[in-house]
Parts: structure tokens; C-alpha cells; sequence
């Protein structure tokens, strides 16, 4: 196994719940999230998933410390990011970078593309001295796959794929080790979904990437992850490789996830078991006690209620699954990646 | 193919079909005239249900696969929207020619609407019961109370828990679930013969998709609605749709029964959408990619309006437009290859 580049222990972050105008009383926490722990390996992409409200966003700002967690430690390259002073933080800013889900309001409107793009190497100005700026700006165009002419449009001249694009050279700019990929493609349409989901493969080839990548279609992270984790309300439930979590899930709430998930194939309709979830995610002010996912769960016991079960290898599993009664059960049939059609080409 | 003849001429088209459709679409043409220029949003659509069955409208954004919804719904904008040509017909009479209060007796009990955007779609100050009661007091005379009751009752048939005292509840004490669920009871309330579906499930979360499908599936059954769902995820379609119609540019380019167009779709723009999707039942790999973006509206490509895209274009594409040309009982295909692609082994 490769070295880790990223190593978060125990995060958790609540968000206090107020009543009163002027003196404001806390009655309750958003436990957004609560108590995450994983490893990012070198050059990997770890993909997080989860239903909206699991707490995967809040998760994205915490690790780029836009949020200060309440408790936890995120290390990299051997230093707890949320202990750095200004100066240090700013450098670790450097190595890792976001991508937005949002390609319409993440991008200033007033600012050209080349403004966008070039505004990292303000703030690190060692990274390319003023005069070789705007050679690096058209470097970068070219390298998410825009026209190097078009450094002076504005972003609404642009259209939302190659919005996102230019939301993805301003993450690549300053050479960053790790992306926090945000929803990156869920704004966007099916064939241009594709061609910014084949970039940022491409891109981790070539600058030795790694992403965090979170995403709420399974699909696209099993498309893009090399390892995968499962979030339901703040917590992770389910950690393991995409063969792990998409061939052997064990746990009943990524068992339930992935049978939803409609596949292009009528021919599926027939051999298709859909886990029936009953009822909506609990709040998460107030979470059931034990695990979070009995409320909803067809194998709920009494020990559900009363202990939290641990993210660990159980008996009937071959990785981290965080249920007392983890084991495997068949979901899907995968076929193997079949021959793309060959369309009669013809010259012109 | 000896029985190759062109749809888009409705004299011969129409021959052999049988009359007393549903709802019909003909050769629809809606433009937004805009400060830009005019923009040509539907190009001649033509599509139909028929009861009980489940048409699958496909498409991007832009492709004007919603505008044409609202066109037969009458809720176009207009201006920037008009209508400057075509018919639909609602058991056979052209709902364009009808008088104002004539199509809105039509509304609600023959055709009805479920938007993507419950949270928006319904009204922030009243309550969930007072929005679906409405419909009953207004259509059906009823009085405050009967059409109370109703209205749970309505919420109980889309299996919303507790709905008695749910229907005094307003909608953002709803999820987004249960939103969706109390716009597909208010639709259903003055039991429409058809059904459209825009995008219903967009906004929502898998597990909630799948209960939503579900649900409205089973309504359809239930009450032998043709159901016009309005989506651009080829996954639900796959599910649910009896027919698929695939839209590109304002224009049908596509259309077949389901499984034919799953197994051997017969225009290069469906080909490329069913391979640019990742799958869950498929292990990673580059994607193939449709090239370029999709046609601005104020400026559709000569001819066929695919063919800056296409892998398979000839000096014919863009030179002529290629008709919806029948390939068979059940499909069509507005392609000028379309023989070859569905020849092809």
C-alpha cells in the first residue's frame, strides 16, 4: 500500500442550535459530522458518498479548514493542519486545493478568466513572478482543455462545462498535491458530465493527484474511486475499496443505496430487488442513539439501540463496516465493461 | 427497408394509425423571441400517449423537452414564448384552438403537472391541505370541510404518514420527499387522464427516487394515466418508460420502445449519450464523450442540427435536414444513416 498523504482522525464537527435574540442560548447541535477518521493515499481518489444532509460538504470545508472543527485531527505531510498559524496554513493552502460543485455562482462574474484563474498567484506570488503570469494562465487553459485565446472572456461567455473547467485550473494553478472535488459534475449535463470526469482522470495521471471525491451519484464515483466511503448522518458506515463497497457491501444502508440506483437497462427491471427504505434521514440535531441508521434498518435489534457500532473488519466482512450485523449480500450482477460500439466513420 | 416512409408528413403518417389518441403532439413549433434574436425552441415535436402507457421524453438542458410541457399546459410565457405552428390534440381536439376557459377546464382533470421543484412549485404561506382543498372547492364546489377531508385523503393515497394532521402543515415542515409526494396528491386530486412529470425526481436523493418512481408507477396502474415523464437520467427511463423519445435542438430524433432503444439505438446522438454515462453495474474506464457543447438556439446548425458532433457526419448532414424517418412499428429515427445503425450486428 502507498504512503498516506492525508490522515483525518476523528473529526467532528457540531453546529450550535440558538434560541433567544439577545441572549442567545444554545439548545442543540447539528451533528454534521461526527467523528470521521480515514486516510488518503498517495495518488488515490477516495470517493465519499451519501444522501444529501449526511454531512459531505460540511466534511469538504472542514478539511480545507474553512471550517474549524469542534474536535479532531487532520495530518498532512506530518502536521495537524488545524494547529498551523496564518502564514503555515496559508502555505498548506497551496497543497490542497477545492473544486465547487456550482460552476454558475463560484466563479466572480466580474472577473475575466485570466483574472479567475491567475488570482492563486497573488497570494503565492514565489509560485510565478508577475511577468510570466499570464504565460502561466494560458498554460493552464490549455491544459483543462480551453482555448488559450479566450483569457480575456468573461464567465458567462463560457458555458457550464467549461465553467467547471475553469473552476479546475484555478484548483490546479498553485501544483497542489490533494483536490477536494465537491460535486464537481452533478450541475452538469450527461455528455458534458463525461468529458470533465475523463479531465480529471486525465489530470491525475499527469500531476499525481489525489482527490477527495464527493459525490451523492454512485455511479460517478465508481466511475472516477479507487476507494470509497459511505457517510450517513455525520458518521461513515461503510469504508473499503470500489470492488469492496460495489461487489460486497455489508452494510444494510450502502446495501439499500446501491440497489436504488437505477441502471440503463430495461432488461434490469426483471432481476432487480430494490431495498425498500422506509421513512427520511433523521435530524441530525437529534440522532437515535446506538446506530444512527436503526430507525430504518430491516435487521434492527436491541443492541442496535444501545451500542454504537464501531467503523472495523468484522466476521462477516472483509472491511470496515460500521453494523453489529455486517455481512455480505448479493446487490448487483457487474458486467464486465463491454465493447463500445463502433460507429461507421467515414472521412469527410 | 420497403417500409420506410416520413413521419414528419402528417398525411402519411397518420395513415393506418389508430384515431382517438390521447394526447397528441404535431409537428409543434415554439419560438422565444428575445432581445438576442429569436430562438428556436421546438422545432416540430411530434409524440403522443395513449392510456395507461408511459412516454419518456430524454433529453439535455435545452433541448426544449420542458417547453414543450408547458405548451401543453398553456403555461408558456408569452411573450417571449409563441406558439407558431403545429397541434395538440387532446382526444382528438386541438387544445391551441380552444378558448382560455375551455383549456383550463382541461387543466387539472384532463392533463396535469408534477414540477421538479416541489419547494418552489408550492405556495410557502398556506398549508399543504388548504393548497390540494382548493381544487375541490373551485372545480368541484365543495365546501371547506368535505374538501378538507379530501384533501387527507389524497395524502393518504400517496402514502404520507399521519395524514390527517399532516394536511394543516405547511410545506416546509415537509422533506424533500414528502414535498414531491404532496405535488403528485395535488395533481392527482381532479384525477387527470394524463400525467406530466418534469424532472419529478431531479432534487432527490436515491433512496427517495426509487419510493417516488414507485409511487407514481403504481398511481398510473391504478388509474390508467398516460404518463409523460420529462427527464435527462437514462437510468430511471430505463425503469419505468414503455416509450422513449430522445430530444435534441427543439426536435424529436429519436423514438422507440424501450428495449429497442437500450439494445440498438438508431441515432448517433443516443449512441453517445448511453456510453457517456457512468454505471453502477460497470467497473471504471474512460468514458466516450460526445465532442463540443450542445447548439446555442439562437443559431441551430444547418441541416441536421447534430452534426458539428457527430462521429458519422457526411457532406449530406449538414446540407439537409434528415426527417423522422419510420424504421419499424414502434420507432423512428431522424437520421440520415438511420438504416445502416440499426443494421449494424
Amino acid at each position: 500500500m502507498t504512503e498516506s498523504i492525508l490522515e483525518v482522525r476523528d473529526l467532528v464537527k457540531y453546529y450550535p442550535v440558538t434560541r433567544g435574540i439577545l441572549f442567545k442560548k444554545t439548545i442543540g447541535h447539528v451533528q454534521a459530522v461526527d467523528g470521521v477518521s480515514f486516510d488518503l493515499h498517495k495518488g488515490e481518489t477516495l470517493g465519499v458518498v451519501g444522501e444529501s444532509g449526511c454531512g459531505k460538504s460540511t466534511l469538504a470545508k472542514v478539511l480545507m479548514h474553512l471550517e474549524h472543527p469542534t474536535s479532531g485531527s487532520v495530518t498532512f505531510n506530518g502536521q495537524d493542519i488545524y494547529k498551523l498559524g496564518a502564514s503555515g496554513l496559508r502555505r498548506l493552502r497551496r497543497n490542497i486545493q477545492l473544486v465547487m460543485q456550482d460552476p454558475y455562482t463560484s466563479l466572480n462574474p466580474r472577473m475575466t478568466v485570466g483574472d479567475l484563474i491567475g488570482e492563486p498567484f497573488e497570494i503565492h506570488s514565489d509560485v510565478a513572478p508577475k511577468g510570466s503570469r499570464r504565460q502561466k494562465v494560458q498554460e493552464l487553459l490549455e491544459v483543462v482543455g480551453l482555448n488559450p485565446e479566450h483569457i480575456n472572456r468573461y464567465p458567462h461567455q463560457f458555458s457550464g462545462g467549461q465553467r467547471q473547467r475553469i473552476g479546475i485550473a484555478r484548483a490546479l494553478a498553485l501544483r497542489p498535491e490533494i483536490i477536494v472535488c465537491d460535486e464537481p459534475v452533478s450541475a452538469l449535463d450527461v455528455s458534458i458530465q463525461a468529458q470533465v470526469m475523463n479531465l480529471l482522470e486525465t489530470l491525475q495521471n499527469e500531476f499525481g493527484l489525489s482527490y477527495i471525491f464527493i459525490a451523492h451519484d454512485l455511479s460517478v464515483v465508481r466511475h472516477l474511486a479507487d476507494r470509497v466511503a459511505v457517510m450517513y448522518l455525520g458518521k461513515i458506515v461503510e469504508l473499503g475499496t470500489e470492488d469492496e463497497i460495489y461487489e460486497r457491501p455489508t452494510h444494510p444502508y450502502t446495501q439499500a443505496l446501491l440497489s436504488a440506483v437505477p441502471v440503463p437497462d430495461p432488461n434490469s427491471r426483471k432481476n432487480k430487488a430494490i431495498i425498500r427504505l422506509t421513512g427520511d434521514v433523521p435530524s441530525p440535531t437529534n440522532p437515535p442513539s446506538g446506530c444512527r441508521f436503526r430507525t430504518r434498518c430491516w435487521k434492527a435489534q436491541e443492541v442496535c439501540a444501545r451500542e454504537v457500532p464501531l467503523l472495523e473488519v468484522r466476521s462477516g466482512s472483509d472491511h470496515p463496516s460500521a453494523c453489529h450485523f455486517a455481512e455480505k449480500r448479493e446487490i448487483m450482477v457487474t458486467r464486465e465493461a463491454g465493447e463500445l460500439t463502433e460507429l461507421p466513420t467515414r472521412t469527410l | 427497408m420497403s417500409n420506410v416512409y416520413v413521419a414528419d408528413q402528417p398525411s402519411a403518417a397518420r395513415e393506418g394509425r389508430p384515431s382517438g389518441r390521447l394526447l397528441e403532439v404535431e409537428d409543434l413549433r415554439v419560438e422565444f423571441r428575445t432581445r438576442d434574436g429569436v430562438a428556436k425552441v421546438i422545432n416540430g415535436v411530434n409524440y403522443h400517449v395513449d392510456a395507461g402507457e408511459t412516454l419518456a421524453v430524454l433529453g439535455e438542458s435545452g433541448s426544449g423537452k420542458s417547453v414543450t410541457a408547458q405548451t401543453i399546459m398553456g403555461i408558456l410565457d408569452t411573450p417571449p414564448g409563441f406558439v407558431t405552428g403545429g397541434e395538440i390534440r387532446f382526444h382528438g381536439k386541438d387544445m391551441l384552438k380552444m378558448s382560455a376557459e375551455e383549456r383550463r377546464r382541461i387543466r387539472g382533470e384532463g392533463i396535469a403537472m408534477v414540477f421538479q421543484d416541489a419547494l418552489s412549485a408550492l405556495n410557502p404561506v398556506f398549508t399543504v391541505g388548504f393548497q390540494i382543498a382548493e381544487q375541490f372547492r373551485v372545480r368541484r364546489g365543495m365546501s371547506r370541510r368535505d374538501a378538507k377531508i379530501r384533501a387527507a385523503e389524497m395524502l393518504d393515497q400517496v402514502k404520507i404518514p399521519n395524514a390527517k394532521q399532516r394536511v394543516n402543515e405547511y410545506p416546509h415542515q415537509f422533506s424533500g420527499g414528502m414535498r414531491q409526494r404532496v405535488m403528485i396528491a395535488m395533481s392527482l386530486a381532479l384525477d387527470p387522464e394524463v400525467l406530466i412529470a418534469d424532472e419529478p425526481t431531479t432534487a432527490l436523493d436515491v433512496t427517495v427516487q426509487a419510493q417516488i418512481m414507485d409511487l407514481l408507477g403504481e398511481l398510473q396502474r391504478e388509474r390508467q394515466m398516460g404518463l409523460i415523464l420529462i427527464t435527462h437520467d437514462l437510468g430511471v427511463v430505463a425503469d419505468v418508460a414503455d416509450r422513449i423519445a430522445v430530444m435534441y435542438a427543439g426536435r424529436i430524433v429519436e423514438e422507440a420502445n424501450v428495449y429497442e432503444l437500450y439494445a440498438k439505438p438508431a441515432h448517433p446522438y443516443t449512441i453517445g449519450l448511453l456510453e457517456s454515462i457512468p454505471r453502477i453495474d460497470e467497473k471504471g474506464q474512460q468514458l466516450r464523450t460526445i465532442r463540443g457543447l450542445p447548439p446555442s438556439l439562437l443559431k441551430i446548425p444547418s441541416g441536421c442540427p447534430f452534426h458539428p458532433r457527430c462521429p458519422m457526419a457526411q457532406p449530406v448532414c449538414p446540407e439537409k435536414l434528415p426527417p423522422l424517418l419510420q424504421l419499424g412499428p414502434t420507432r423512428a429515427s431522424a437520421c440520415h444513416f438511420a438504416e445502416e445503425l440499426v443494421n449494424r450486428d
